[in-house]
């Protein structure tokens, strides 16, 4: 009953195309999954925006939306249908074939990157080998779409939006890329599935989750980090400052392609919280041994919802940064510590089983928290400012 | 320690998540076109005129001397005198206003009419919904709109209602001493008179017969 109720998906799958002739069945059963996919995850974005709001809402001692539907869960249905049923608005002076294009690629580059992420046993799309490569080629091609928008407007605000988003990811990029190398150093592969398979044995009762080692603690909170800057999420939601740049590179799209970027945004949000899950906290395995019966697709749409929460906490807290903090973040302190865990994966992966490797691994990673924080985000004391030509 | 700050702060926005659930005092909207709070008594929103008894028309305080029109510094307020007279609540005869419009799409809410009216007449409603969908006709009160009872008065102002109607009252009667002190003061002259005249005739003046 367990095993059935796990494989439910891909046993409905199966059934259904069992109606087709041998031939047609593999290409059916990718057709029906990435039907799936792409029902779901916007389903998922439209109950976010929900909870979004209403989490947010309740953070800031507020009600939130509770007029469509019982508690405002229809909320996401007015929503679609005033994005609908708004006028589309193409600037005159826009290059027009390419403000089309850039939410189309986002979304469509967003929704490759589910392609490879194991949501349950057996239940990734694609088993690629080189599937961590696929999926941060895929979102790093999200980059490309947000300065197509921000460049096809022709507008200021939609450019600037677009040029910080573009450094922003790009600094990011390399953080979110080197922590995950670290968990590639210790499973040995570039597979998703593998990755998973290696982090879900259980040592006693408790799960082997990368994230349950110094060196995977660290690299999650660098990955973390790095995946917020990523998906433009506050406090790294410089892209789309509303107080200073109107909002960003998306400020000339209106009615449903501005939907389609608010679904990308929250489509990556989805993709990079399921990578997270994937790689440090176990993707689709039980976090105890006992929990094992619990079918493996709950598992990992709890942890991605999980993650999302702490997006929206995280959301409901934090002020923006302003764009040199954020540069100085990035290059001065996620980088650097990033390398660190990097070598300090290699001293894990070579020093052998044993309590050493944990006091040793702990303590360099700590060690260098504390010293880093104190050194390289200290205070800078500024004298006061003189102004030469104001006096 | 870096990030303690963040963790202080993720704690700070936790409580309150949580505790928007736990305790009503934090919850403070009001949802409302369901719920709503009595507005504080010193609300003001436009002025409104007062009139005493049942008859709004007969009972109108204003005697149309329209200081109030020329004070309003927006000039919102649009009065035609009365060409005859008729009692006011003190018995004297005076004007009455024909017409007595204010249009409340310039009306400031500055209070100033109130606070010059020397006969009490305007004063300071709370009604707020005052939405239409005609911008010209439907935000230019009337006489009739505008006429609210004394009672209506006292429920939405009831202190300085009841100020009011005692300064009234004070005035009624000492407009109704004088008045009987003038008519004692007549009597008394009157009787004077006749007594002089009784006086007269009683003793002709010497030499009165030539």
């Amino acid at each position: 009953m367990a095993a059935t109720l796990d494989q439910i998906f891909i046993l409905l799958r199966n059934w259904l195309t069992g109606f087709l002739p041998g031939a047609l069945r593999p290409v059916a059963n990718v057709l029906l999954s990435v039907v799936a996919i792409v029902c779901v995850f916007p389903g998922l974005f439209a109950l976010t925006t929900v909870f979004e709001r209403k989490g947010l809402a309740r953070i800031q001692n507020r009600l939130g939306p509770n007029r469509v539907g019982p508690f405002g869960f229809f909320q996401p249905i007015a929503d679609g249908i005033k994005s609908l049923t708004k006028e589309d608005i193409v600037p005159s002076s826009a290059n027009a074939a390419v403000h089309f294009l850039a939410p189309l690629v986002l979304v469509v580059t967003v929704f490759m990157g589910f392609a490879v992420l194991p949501m349950g046993r057996n239940m990734a799309l694609v088993d690629m080998d080189a599937g961590l490569l696929f999926f941060f080629a895929m979102g790093a091609s999200t980059e490309l779409s947000v300065f197509m928008a921000g460049w096809s407007s022709r507008n200021k605000y939609s450019l600037m939006g677009a040029m910080r988003a573009v450094a922003q990811m790009i600094s990011y990029e390399v953080v979110l890329l080197l922590s995950s190398v670290a968990v590639v150093m210790i499973s040995g592969s570039l597979s998703l599935e593998k990755i998973v398979d290696a982090q879900s044995h259980f040592s006693g009762i408790f799960p082997n989750w990368y994230i349950f080692t110094p060196w995977g603690f660290a690299g999650f909170v660098m990955f973390a980090i790095a995946a917020t800057a990523e998906t433009n999420r506050s406090p790294f939601d410089l892209p789309e400052g509303e107080s200073e740049l109107v909002a960003g590179y998306h400020t000339e799209y209106s009615g449903f392609k501005f939907a389609l970027f608010f679904l990308g945004e929250y489509l990556a949000m989805f993709s990079i919280s399921g990578l997270g899950t994937t790689l440090f906290l176990g993707g689709w395995s039980a976090p105890f041994s006992f929990l094992t019966w619990v079918p493996s697709w709950i598992w990992f749409f709890g942890k991605v919802m999980t993650s999302i929460f702490v997006f929206i906490w995280m959301r409901g807290t934090l002020p923006r940064l302003r764009q040199d903090q954020l540069m100085n973040f990035a290059w001065k302190f996620v980088l650097p510590f990033t390398l660190l865990d990097l070598m300090d994966t290699a001293l894990w992966r070579f020093m052998g089983e044993g309590w050493q490797r944990w006091v040793l691994c702990s303590a360099i990673l700590a060690g260098a928290f504390a010293m880093m924080g104190r050194l390289g985000m200290r205070k800078k004391h500024f004298g006061p400012r003189s102004y030469r030509y104001a006096e | 320690m870096l990030g303690e700050g963040i963790l202080k702060g993720m704690m700070e926005t936790a409580k309150n998540f949580a505790g928007s659930y736990v305790s009503a005092e934090r919850l403070t909207t009001v949802e409302y076109p369901e719920e709503r709070i009595a507005p504080v008594e010193a609300a003001r929103v436009f002025p409104f005129l007062v009139y005493d008894g049942g008859d709004w028309e007969a009972g109108l305080r204003c005697v149309a001397c329209q200081i109030c029109e020329k004070e309003c510094p927006p000039k919102c307020i649009y009065i035609d005198k009365s060409k005859d007279k008729k009692p006011d609540h003190v018995g004297k005869a005076q004007f009455y206003p024909t017409r007595f419009d204010i249009d409340i799409s310039v009306c400031m809410s500055c209070q100033i009419c109130v606070e010059v009216c020397p006969f009490e007449a305007i004063k300071m409603d709370t009604e707020f919904e005052l939405a239409t969908d005609d911008r010209f006709g439907g935000l230019l009160l009337d006489r009739e709109q505008l006429a609210k009872s004394n009672e209506y008065y006292h429920s939405i102002h009831p202190t300085e209602a009841t100020a009011v109607d005692v300064r009234l009252a004070e005035e009624k009667a000492k407009a109704e001493t004088k008045a009987k002190a003038a008519a004692d003061a007549a009597a008394a002259k009157i009787a004077t008179a006749a007594i002089a005249a009784a006086a007269v005739k009683a003793a002709p003046p010497a030499g009165g017969g030539d």
